[in-house]
């Protein structure tokens, strides 16, 4: 045989061995690797891959079936055993269950999140369980007043408990405060929307004592809360939850709210100071109504205020545009790339990283970009126009005076904690 | 009286219209969130092929030490006496003594199986999730150690901690009965 035909040979087999490599990666790529499983001589048995399973599913259809069921039983006390000592027990149930069993996640607070995101981004999936957690409370409440936030809601619950010496806030004071959860339930709904953050899970003060572990801002944060909250009854409750919005609103026009009295008000003033949360209405003489024709006029003329205060909060809001976008970790990334920054503190961000070795270019980084703030545009100009359109509405209600004979709870603000029953000596 | 009670039938009769509408578009928005949602329970998960074990998952994590545990896929390891998950880079006695480890934390088990192989096996409660092995055995060995959720340990958070923080987007929310995804295996 010559050389030339040897050589010839020696190549139709590397080509050969070549092709059945090739073949069987491409039939078995697992099988392909740099080191092969060996075959052990002395029968050694390898040990399984270590693999623990989540929680077993049904446990989800249980929370929302305790859900239902100790909403049930706080509306069964407070509507009809006006009972105190019950809703007590009742928040110890969810501070335990929803608080520390369930370690305070998935809440009906934090679920409004994952609706708003649902709804704006059609490839995000929500689980049934926290879409169960956002709408059930809110059909409650419909029908029944904030039954939930009496004793259900864990973060209601905890601090429900700790105001121990409430002192009351001037109505002034009350109210501008209590404009703030609509700040923070439109910055929520902005930030969900865009797929940015979830605001509201990011800032829970209490969830860091559920899990009896956190960081150190989160305890701190959770421990102010319920520090102030001895002196100023449930501060997150009133004065920033977002979910109390939509709750509030919900309860003022619900079917059978919670009544201070069992039968007829006999004005003895009693309950006057009872409230800790300040949502006792106290009867209006008709006699302190002003002259109907300048409340009319302050009324017209605090509405035609309600359209220049909804300009003015819209173009405020899509003025913060930016500001508000920079939280977004795109937007965030594209401004980096764009300023050319290279290090931060001396690193290179790992995001910057990430990006040079994803293949995108940077183009569609910034287009990417760009979309999200436009996004961050308009919802500026939404949020801040609600808000606007909310601090129209707060100004020009303040011109309507409803005469009212007897102490009534306010249906929005009140939480059914059912303390100011005790204080009304009228038998049933 | 009878003027009065008029006027709570009207505000009682808006009062229920607003009710129903509310609770209505309730319906509809929870109708049409579900009808988007494939259903089930969903749980974290991380994307081995995304992840570039930058070492997040050990400190983003809500719970201490992370839920986020390096997994040794077993069936995919080659069993090397000198493994790059195990020893530091330039080790020159490949012995288990303390300084040769690239685990902080110690966490890896070397055995003696037969001449010339080694199982390598992870104590969970000392893992932190800091992706270090994963890298040194993604770099010189077949990448059978790989970071993952680990479920007993996870709490499910509405929003993950560590997906917020992580650069390569590699964590999602997938069903319960896929919760763990292992690459090239």
């Amino acid at each position: 045989m010559s050389r030339h035909v040897k050589q010839r040979i020696v190549s139709w087999m590397a080509l050969g061995c070549l092709l059945a490599v090739l073949c069987s990666f491409g039939m078995d790529a697992s099988a392909q690797q740099r080191f092969p499983k060996p075959e052990f001589e002395n029968g050694h048995t390898q040990p399984p891959t270590f693999t623990p399973a989540p929680r077993a599913d049904f446990m989800e259809v249980v929370d929302v079936f305790v859900l239902i069921l100790s909403l049930s039983v706080v509306t069964w006390l407070v509507l009809n055993k006006r009972s105190r000592k019950g809703v007590f027990w009742a928040s110890i149930f969810s501070i335990f269950y929803f608080g520390f069993y369930r370690e305070g996640c998935v809440c009906s607070v934090g679920s409004l999140q994952n609706v708003t995101l649902a709804l704006f981004h059609t490839g995000y999936q929500i689980p049934y369980t926290v879409i169960a957690f956002f709408v059930i409370p809110l059909i409650y409440t419909l029908f029944f007043g904030r039954t939930f936030c009496a004793a259900v809601c864990p973060l209601g619950a905890i601090q429900d408990l700790v105001a121990l010496k409430p002192y009351s806030l001037k109505s002034w004071v009350e109210k501008t405060l209590g404009l703030f959860p609509v700040v923070y339930l439109g910055l929520a709904i902005l930030y969900a929307a865009t797929a940015t953050d979830f605001v509201i899970c990011r800032y829970d003060p209490f969830i860091g004592i559920y899990r009896m572990e956190g960081s150190f801002n989160m305890l701190v944060l959770g421990a102010a809360f319920l520090l102030a909250g001895v002196f100023i009854a449930r501060p997150y409750c009133r004065f920033f939850c977002p979910y109390g919005v939509l709750l509030n609103l919900a309860s003022r026009v619900s079917r059978r709210h919670m009544t201070i009295t069992p039968s007829t008000c006999i004005q003895c003033k009693l309950c006057e100071h009872s409230c800790p949360y300040g949502a006792i209405e106290k009867p209006v003489p008709a006699h302190t109504k002003e002259k109907r024709s300048g409340l009319v006029n302050n009324a017209i003329f605090l509405s035609l205020i309600i359209p220049v205060l909804i300009l003015i909060g819209g173009y405020a809001g899509s003025l913060l545009h930016e500001s508000l976008a920079k939280v977004n970790p795109t937007v965030r990334l594209a401004e980096q790339l764009l300023n050319e920054v290279e290090t931060v503190d001396g690193i290179i961000p790992l995001e910057i990283e990430a990006f040079r070795s994803s293949g995108q270019s940077l183009e569609s980084l910034y287009a990417e970009a760009a979309g999200i703030i436009q996004q961050f545009y308009i919802g500026g100009w939404i949020l801040g126009g609600i808000v606007g359109l909310i601090f129209g509405i707060t100004l020009a209600r303040l011109t309507i005076y409803r005469y009212r004979k007897d102490y009534e709870p306010n249906k929005g603000r009140c939480l059914s904690c059912t303390r100011c029953m005790d204080f009304c000596p009228v038998e049933e | 009286m009878e003027a009065e009670e008029k006027k709570y039938n009207r505000r009682e009769f808006v009062n229920t219209g607003i009710r129903f509408s509310i609770a209505l578009g309730l319906g509809g928005v929870a109708a049409l969130v579900a009808k988007r949602s494939a259903g089930g329970e969903l749980v974290w998960q991380l994307d081995p092929s995304k992840c570039i074990q930058c070492g997040r998952c050990a400190t983003s994590c809500v719970s201490s030490p992370s839920a986020v545990k390096c997994i040794h896929v077993y069936d995919m390891c080659g069993y090397c006496d000198l493994c790059g998950g195990y020893f530091r880079p330039g080790t020159k006695d490949l012995t288990t003594a303390a300084e040769n480890q690239l685990c902080p934390t110690a966490a890896i088990k070397r055995s003696y199986i037969e001449e010339p192989f080694f199982e390598y096996s992870i104590d969970e409660d000392l893992c932190i999730g800091c992706g270090k092995c994963v890298k040194g055995c993604g770099a010189f060995g077949n990448g059978s150690l790989q970071l993952q959720v680990s479920h007993n340990i996870c709490l499910n958070c509405n929003e993950c901690a560590i997906a917020r923080d992580c650069p390569t987007d590699a964590f999602s929310r997938v069903s319960s009965d896929k919760a763990y995804s292992f690459k090239g295996f």
